[in-house]
This record gives structure tokens, sequence and C-alpha cells, in this order.
């Protein structure tokens, strides 16, 4: 049998990065975030690898974007505030295409807000918060044993791609204690950093493989537009480097979408939810049958690239999608792009600091079922038509 | 000196970018004159810059070279510094860059010692931008955020890396190039943080501005601002040179200032990996 | 009080800071794990946790568990007269609801199936006030049993430090001894 660990979400984020092979971290110490730092200011040293608390968040991520040059596996972790102090370099690392990690343990905003209240507001900072358009990736985990996998995940996507990516958790998730199978070497794919076949003639920008500084190339790496070399370009080449970047992670939607679906198969009610709020959601599915109405759950751990695709399938079959999330409507926006009127879709969100309850989904669920219904289905259609 | 330190320069990457009369040209030769003298593996240097004039140096130059975000170059440095502490890392930054918008992460790097060379180009305005005023502006001098004269007072890099505890501090002008190559092989060879602060002349926007417009009265002016060398490692200390003194009199001192041998930060991580790795197996 | 245990079965400690709450709920989350079943602890976080009220849950399942925090609590121990009114109103008819009756006055209304019992008093002769978390665990215990006395036994002893063993051990004999004195009561 599996050794069973009973720990925080923090402390599986921590201990998945090590399974994961990071070997350097920087970070700034902040609410609700920083047991992922302490664990590893105690664990990172024992095991040979770096740990550095640094004078503030962008010190932190300028840091770890050093250290992925020069040759680490990076991670640093934070919380609202400190990764709105982020996003200058989240930029930076998007354009130098630099595999790093980074996770926001979400509290509520803005500014201080609630240090110690959960909360899902930075969903759309994560995917827009830095200036231009630029390649992220965002992943989600509503559980612990999901923090644990997508924090592995989100190393293999940062180094299989070349790109930031972002791990949102919230407070709920970072201090509660489940008890998980703890991975096992080998049990989770651990995914190195493709080398270039020889270091000669390296090409820093030219593709997915990467040299660190002093592995027999000299390069130049610069936050301004570049082509394949490093060297500022500008105009169409400038627009093409762009593309690719960008495309390189867009283009992957249907490859880099991760879900688990909960009683779908036969559902005329989708509850589309992530990250903790899939926890009263998938409770909610439960009442909503035991009321008679056949709800299903698709909890999404893949935020961005957002999953249309997977939103599109609900959508074709179900008459109504319930988006629940602990802020003012933020990824409903994506999901009803993706519904594209084939479907109604109900927005439930909730900023008091505590989390959605099931019956609250529930009661919106039915209370929109109803509003359907009076409504009827030819005015439902014409509504639909406005997307 | 030969031309030996022409085979360090990018020369696909030529001609740089900077103005007729620029004093950065010359703080780069002294670079790449001391990295050639020190015999430094051309593949393990790391050259790191900022944004702004001083922040370009890296194009030109054939290292490993990273342009940075504004203010953050010694916090990428840091990283790399550390991830593989094979590297040789130099540092290179505009006042402002420093001062100013980096002004944190240079004090902290100031006060943790990493073997890291921060050169600071110091030209006492914001060039690229198109001359506004920089931390390091003297009061009373035009920019064109202070049209009619600063009333801020400036920062002396120096007095700012030493109270913020470098072990090495050093300060220069770029019209002094013998001086300056040689200050640059200790900064360099120096095992921790070793700050410069190399004033340099900007006769575009600090000269235009304020009636030293032509390259060479901007280099009268920057010898006719500073005082005579200074060595804290040769024994007596000249009050005139102190740079409190010299500051009171508004001409800054040059010189060395500090050069303490310190155990680096990397020196007393690497005892706290034994440790913490002993620890580890003596408890399993 | 005995039966089939309810599944999911949801547990509140309620309390002040220092008084051990939360490390009571990840003994018991513990003890859940070691019986082969699901858990999800939570609590209160920050200054709260520090100066303040104090609460910790515990939710224990054979199944998977979605919802992470208790909705109505099968049993809510209270150890300090804020807590109490607070929580003590906020239960449903079968929860039952200890009180410290130590800390908390008898005019503090309370719903539910309760107790007033002296914990604290317990606590301090089984020798010092700091083990009322785990009198009240092992009494809690004895009266709703939600994990088996020898996981409860092994959490304790693996979280508490060693020096402090022993008295915790007093500490657990204690509650079990309150719970007697209740039973026979009733």
């Amino acid at each position: 049998m599996k050794s069973q660990r009973l720990v925080q979400g923090n402390e599986a984020c921590a201990h998945a990065a090590m399974y994961a092979g990071c070997n350097f971290y920087a970070g700034y110490p902040i609410t609700p975030s920083s047991e992922v730092m302490e664990i590893l200011s105690y664990e990172l040293p024992a095991r040979g690898r770096v740990f550095i608390q640094m004078e503030d968040e962008i010190a932190s991520i300028s840091a770890i974007i050093g250290a992925a040059w020069g040759g680490a596996k990076t991670l640093t972790a934070t919380s609202g505030p400190g990764f709105s102090l982020m996003q200058e370099g989240i930029g930076y690392a998007a354009i130098t295409e630099t595999p790093c990690v980074i996770v926001n343990c979400q509290r509520w905003g803005p500014s201080t807000g609630q240090p110690t209240k959960g909360a899902q507001g930075d969903v759309m900072q994560a995917i827009w918060g830095t200036h231009g358009d630029h390649p992220v990736i965002v992943l989600t985990a509503s559980n612990v044993r999901d923090t644990f996998e997508m924090t592995v995940r989100a190393f293999n996507l940062a180094e299989k791609h070349r790109v930031p990516v972002i791990l949102l958790i919230d407070e709920v998730v970072a201090h509660m204690r489940e008890n998980i199978d703890w991975p096992e070497p080998g049990d989770l794919e651990v995914i190195e950093r493709a080398r270039p076949a020889e270091a000669k003639g390296f090409r820093p920008f030219a593709g997915d493989a990467f040299l660190p500084f002093g592995a027999g190339a000299r390069f130049h790496v610069t936050g301004l537009a570049h082509g394949p070399e490093g060297f500022a370009v500008s105009d169409e080449a400038a627009a093409k480097e762009l593309r690719r970047m960008v495309g390189k992670i867009m283009d992957r939607k249907v490859e880099l979408a991760m879900a688990d679906r909960y009683l779908l198969e036969d559902a005329e009610v989708g509850i589309v939810a992530y990250g903790i709020t899939a926890r009263p959601a998938q409770a909610a599915v439960d009442l909503l049958r035991a009321e008679g109405v056949r709800a299903g759950l698709l909890n999404l751990k893949t935020l961005w690239p957002f999953p249309d695709h997977l939103v599109a399938e609900v959508s074709e079959r179900v008459g109504l999608i319930v988006s629940p999330e602990l802020n003012m409507g933020q990824l409903v926006r994506e999901i009803e792009r993706a519904a594209a009127g084939r479907c109604a879709v109900r927005a439930v969100g909730r900023v008091d600091g505590h989390l959605l309850t099931p019956a609250q989904i529930a009661t919106e669920a039915m209370d929109a079922l109803r509003a359907g219904a009076d409504r009827g289905m030819a005015e439902r259609s014409a509504e639909g038509v406005r997307a | 000196m030969s031309e030996g330190y022409r085979k360090f320069l990018r020369m696909k990457q030529l001609p740089h970018v900077w103005c007729p009369g620029c004093g950065n040209g010359m703080i780069v030769k002294a670079l790449l004159e001391a990295v050639g003298e020190l015999g430094l593996e051309q593949d393990k240097v790391v050259v790191v810059s900022g944004i702004g004039c001083s922040g370009r140096t890296p194009f030109v130059l054939d290292f490993n070279t990273m342009h940075t975000t504004h203010g953050r170059a010694l916090a990428f440095a840091t990283g790399i510094k550390l991830a593989n502490p094979e590297l040789k890392v130099i540092v290179i930054m505009g006042d402002g860059d420093a001062s100013a918008i980096g002004g944190n992460h240079f004090i902290h790097s100031c006060r943790r010692n990493l073997d890291l060379t921060a050169l600071i180009f110091n030209n006492g305005i914001y060039g690229l931008t198109g001359g506004q005023l920089a931390p390091t502006t003297p009061t009373g001098k035009r920019s064109t955020t202070t049209p009619t004269g600063s009333i801020d007072a400036p920062f002396d890099l120096v007095r700012l890396a030493l109270g913020a505890g470098a072990g090495f501090v050093a300060r220069t002008t770029s019209f002094d190039h013998k001086v300056m190559a040689s200050l640059m092989k200790r900064a360099i060879s120096y095992r921790g943080f070793a700050v410069m602060d190399i004033l340099t002349s900007c006769p575009t926007y600090f000269g235009r501005m304020n009636e030293v417009a032509e390259p060479y009265d901007m280099v009268h002016y920057l010898r006719d601002t500073t005082s005579a060398m200074h060595d804290c490692t040769c024994g007596e200390t000249d009050e005139a040179e102190d740079p409190v003194v010299a500051g009171a009199a508004a001409l800054m001192s040059t010189g060395v200032f500090r050069d303490e041998a310190r155990e680096d930060y990397g020196t007393l991580y690497g005892r706290k990996v034994a440790a913490a790795v002993e620890r580890q197996r003596s408890a399993t | 009080m005995s039966g089939a245990m309810k599944d999911p079965v949801q547990i509140r400690f309620s309390g002040s800071g220092g008084q051990g709450l939360i490390t009571a709920g990840v003994i018991l989350a513990e003890a859940a794990m070691l019986d082969g079943r699901n858990v999800v602890q939570t609590q209160t976080y920050g200054p709260e946790a520090r100066l303040g009220s104090s609460r910790a849950e515990v939710i224990i399942s054979k199944g998977t568990i979605a919802y992470p925090e208790v909705t109505v609590p099968d049993v809510l121990l209270c150890l300090s007269q804020e807590a109490a009114r607070k929580y003590a109103m906020k239960v449903g008819p079968e929860t039952v609801v200890m009180l410290d009756s130590t800390n908390i006055g008898e005019d503090i209304p309370a719903s539910g199936r309760v107790l007033r019992l002296a914990i604290t008093d317990a606590a301090v002769k089984a020798g010092g006030r700091v083990v009322a978390n785990t009198v009240s665990l092992a009494l809690m215990n004895a009266i709703v049993p939600v994990v088996s006395r020898g996981a409860l036994s092994r959490a304790i002893e693996e979280r508490v430090p060693a020096k402090f063993r022993e008295l915790n051990r007093r500490a657990q004999e204690a509650g079990e001894a309150l719970a007697r004195e209740v039973a026979a009561a009733v």
C-alpha cells in the first residue's frame, strides 16, 4: 500500500517542487504562501540546492529567471500583492522563453485586501497581467493531491515549452490538510528541458531546446523584441517572433487541456468550475441530482490556454452552464465565449472571503433553470446570439 | 595595451548606440582590457545589464550576455551566480538604474555580499529617455524634468554602497583610463560584492543642458568636479579625500574607499549546505 | 450515543488562540488517516488564530470529501465563552455540543444535544491547562467515537514532543474518565 501523508496544500507544493527537480527557489514572505518558502528554506539546502530570500517579489522573480539561465529549475511562490509586483518579471520570462514556475496562493483583493481569506480574483491577472501579448500557461488545483500533481506538471510544462507557468491555488487549498498517497519517485512523470544537439552555434530563441550560460556557447538574452539569435528586431520580424512565441502555447490548447469530469455524461446542467470552487460544485451536483436535476461538473485544471473545446462540448449537451467563482465573474467570460450561445450561462460569484456552499450553487442553478423555463426556448436562444 | 580586447567584441553588433563624446565606450574598453589581463575564460563570463544607455553594453560584448529589466540587473545576476558559481558575473548598471528604480536591489546586494562585480555607469542623468533628472544629478543642475535647476539632493553612490555594507567600493572617471582599468581588475578579482561608481560624460543631455555640451568640456567638467585618487588600502587617509569631506567641498573623491577581505555569500551558503546535508545524513 | 458512525462525520473545535485546537484538529485528522479514512482538516488562520478566537474543523469519510468545510457539525466543542456565543446555536438537532463549563457560563445558550463538562478543570488536574486539547479529544472520541482509540493514541504520541508524552497520556485518560462520568450520569 502507498504511504499516506496528511499535508497542507502549501506543503504538497513545496515537496512536489523538489520531486520535479526544482533546485532553485527565490522568494519574499507573504501570507498565505509563506509555508512553501519556509519548507524549502530547510529542505533545499539539505539537498545541496539553492534557497534565497530576496528583498522583494520583483527581485524574486528576477532571480529565478537569472537562475534558469544559470541552469537551474526554478520556483517562486507568492500571493496577490506580490504577484502584482512579479508581472514585470513574468513578461521578461515570457519574451525570453525562460522556463520557470510561479505559484500564486490567491487571497482576497485588491491591494492588501484580506490576507487570510481565500479568493479566485487573480485569474485574469494570471493570464493577462503583464503588458503586451505574451505566452503563459495557467494551471490550478482544487485539493492537496492536485496541488502536488499540478506543481509537478507546472515544472514539466515550463521545461517542455520554455514558458513561465503560473499555478493558481488559494488560501483554503494552501492551508487545508488532506491525506494523500505520497508519490514515490517514478510515480509521476518528470520532464527535463531539452538541450540542443550541439552547443556550438546555439541559437537561443530558435526552438524549445535550452542551453544555460557557460555550457559551451556564448549568446545574448534580452527583453527587447529579438530574433532567433537574441538580437533586437523590429517590424515584421518582431511580429513573426511574437506570433511564434504566443502560438507555441495557444496552438497546443488541446494538448495542454486538463480537466476532471463528474457525472457529465447525461447532464442537463453543467457546472464549469475550477480550483477550490470545484469542491462545492461537486457537492452541488449531488444536491441537484437528489432534486431530480441531472447535473454534472467539469473541473478545469488548465485555465490558460483556455480549453474552449471542453466547454463547447458541454454547451452542446446541456441547457444551462453554471459558472461559480470566488470573484465577481472572471473566467465566466471565457466560458460564455466558448459556449457561444449554445446554452444559457449563469455566473455565481462570492466575494465575502468565504467559500461558495453547495447549496448556494445548487440554488442558483435551480433559479436559472426556472428563469430559462419562464422565458421559453425561443427567447433563450435569441439571447444566446448576442455573443 | 594591445588590440587584444577586440576578441571580446561582437563585431557584427557594432556600431554601438552611444552618442559622440559619450564616456561609455571608454569604460567598456577598460573593462575588456581588465578581463583580458585577468585571463578570464570567455565562455564563463556573464555580463548582465539593466535598462538605459549602459544597458546596451552587453549587445556588443562577446560573452554570455543578458539585458534585463530596468533596475533589476543585480537580482537577475544573483540568480545566475547562485545557480552556477563557476560563472564570473559582471553587472553593468546606469546610475538611475542602480539607485532609483533598482535602489532596493542595490543596497541588498551590498548587504548580501555575493561574488558579483557591479559597474555603475554614472552620467548623472537619464540619457536614453531624453535627459531627465537622475538621483545622482547634482543639486542646481538642469535636466528635461528640472528645466530651472534641480532642488533634489543627489545620492553619493560610494557612500550609499559603504553604508549598505559592500566589501569593495571604488570610484573613478571614464577619462581616467589607466586607473579605471586597474581598479576594474581589482573589482573583478575581489571575492564578494564589488562596486565601482564610474563617473562618465553625457555631452548630449547633461552637457547641453548645463553648458558643457562639448565632449572636451565634459571631460574637463569631470576633472574639475572630482578630487584626486584616494586609496584606503595605502595607509594614511588625507582628510580632503574622505568622501564626506570631499562631498562638502562639492568634489567627488575618486579612488578605493573599501577593500576588505570577508566571506562572500557563496562561501557562507556552501557551508550552510554542507551542514544541512550532514544533518540530513546523520538523521537517517 | 453509540451506533454506526455517520459518514461523512463533521467535527468543529472552537476556542481561543493558544488552547491547542488546531493541533487537536491535526491529531484527529492524523488518527482518521491511520484508520484508513479520508480526511480534510481546515482552520482559521492568521492574526485571528494568534490573538482571538480559534477554530479547527475535521471532516472524516470513507469516500471522497468534496466540500471541505463543515456545514452542520456532528460534534461541536467549545472551550471559550466567545466561541460558544459564536457557534453553540449554529448546530443541528442531533449535533453533540460539548461546552467547557470551566470557561463557559450556564447562561450561554446552546442548541443540539448539549453537554456541559469541566474540561479545563480536568486538564489542570491531569497536569496543566495546556492539555485541555488532548482531554477534549479523548473525551469527544469516547462519547462520539469517530476514530479508533489506538489510532488516536498513536496520533497523539507522534505529534507531541517526547518530553510531553507522559503528560498527554494522563490527559487522554482524564478525558476518558470524564466521558465515563457523563455516561454514568446519563
